[in-house]
């Protein structure tokens, strides 16, 4: 009996040991590449570039399956940055996958709004609360501006408002100067 | 020597472990629908099965019998396979991502496929040495690719047949497994040699 124990006892923390130590031994950290295109790309969760959200899209980018000039949200800068990380040409944003806009959350006219709930289901980044035959609301922090929630509301009562520069959404703009034209 | 073919050809074809032993019907099942997942999971299970039959075989041998505690075999056995499959997805994941891929999500569900225990089991009774319980293994894994591989071909071939409405999807599928398990009955005369 205590043999039996013992032995059972014995085969576990040897087994545990060898896991515990190929854990530590065999780490692997994730794609760092995408992982480095996720981080430029603007988190909208927009599904405009053709994939189901950014992460995919960074996986397609890496792969080799999509170009860097999808993402209408990210705009030329980030067209400009993906160029950077990955040593490929600047390409124009594709027009098949929108164009750039300036930064905007999504506002709903809660006069008008009938608590459908069908925008919430549409926002990627849960960034509209209420419920349902309640009135909703965009918690504007949140918002992505990805303008997923217009399309399925029934009554027209989201509009996307261009956020005003204040003070602490005002940032320093990036170079001008075009990369290669020089020559 | 020919005693090591023996072992290798009677675990691939005369006693298939899925036609003739029974053993690993869920995988046999759930996975052949396709032929490229019956490729991968027959490559995971050959890895996994070969190595848990020659660490099981080592944890008998030294282990368990000069401790006369034969009866803990199925708990000990079952262990030290959960652990192989854990050791060897870290390590394959580092080594050869690639392969990782491949096999995904096959590697863990391997843990749970009872041919895994079942011939480090059949090893214990049937007394085999190290070297022919690694064979045994091998040859075993690699008729449960072969049984699997054949199937999902057949099964895909199915998809396009016009099957009567009664036996669509499964019950097509398990009248073929039983027709293919009837096939492999004719390997049975090459057991006479033996």
């Amino acid at each position: 009996m205590l043999t039996a124990l013992l032995v059972m006892t014995g085969i576990a923390l040897a087994l545990g040991a060898a896991l515990g130590y190929a854990a530590v031994r065999f780490r692997t950290e994730g794609d760092p590449l995408v992982d480095k295109i996720d981080a430029v790309l603007p988190q909208t969760q927009c599904g405009q570039c053709g994939y189901p959200g950014c992460k995919p899209y960074a996986q397609a980018i890496a792969s080799g399956e999509a170009g860097i000039n999808q993402c209408p949200p990210g705009g030329e800068d980030g067209i400009r940055k993906l160029a950077d990380l990955l040593g490929r040409e600047f390409t124009p944003l594709s027009e098949e996958h929108g164009i750039e806009k300036p930064k905007a959350v999504a506002v709903i006219d809660e006069q008008t709004c009938i608590g459908c709930t069908l925008c919430i289901q549409a926002c990627p980044v849960d960034a509209i609360v209420g419920a349902a035959k309640q009135m909703h609301t965009v918690v504007a922090p949140l918002c992505t501006g990805c303008e997923l929630c217009i399309a399925p509301c029934p009554v027209d009562c989201i509009a996307m408002v261009s956020v005003a520069e204040t003070v602490p959404t005002w940032k320093w703009r990036y170079p001008a100067a075009a990369i290669g034209k020089a020559a | 020597m020919t005693s090591y073919i023996f072992v290798v050809i009677s675990a691939v074809l005369v006693n298939n472990v899925v036609f003739v032993r029974i053993l690993g019907l869920c995988p046999f099942m759930g996975v052949s629908k396709k032929l490229e997942t019956a490729v991968g999971m027959g490559a995971a299970t050959t890895f996994v099965l070969t190595l848990g039959s020659g660490s099981s075989y080592l944890i008998d041998h030294y282990l368990l019998q000069p401790f006369d505690l034969g009866y803990l075999r199925t708990l000990s056995f079952i262990v030290v396979i959960a652990a192989i499959v854990q050791l060897t997805e870290l390590v394959i994941h580092k080594a050869s991502p690639l392969l990782h891929q491949v096999l995904g999500i096959y590697l863990p569900l391997i843990t749970t496929n009872c041919a895994v225990l079942g011939i480090p089991l059949l090893n214990a009774g049937m007394r085999h040495d190290l070297l022919e319980s690694l064979l045994f293994g091998f040859g075993s894994s690699v008729g449960f690719t072969l049984a699997l591989v054949l199937f999902a071909g057949i099964r895909e071939r199915l998809e396009g047949a016009d099957v009567p409405a009664p036996f669509k999807g499964t019950a097509i599928a398990m009248v073929t497994a039983g027709l293919m398990s009837l096939a492999f009955m004719g390997f049975a005369g090459l057991d006479r040699v033996q």
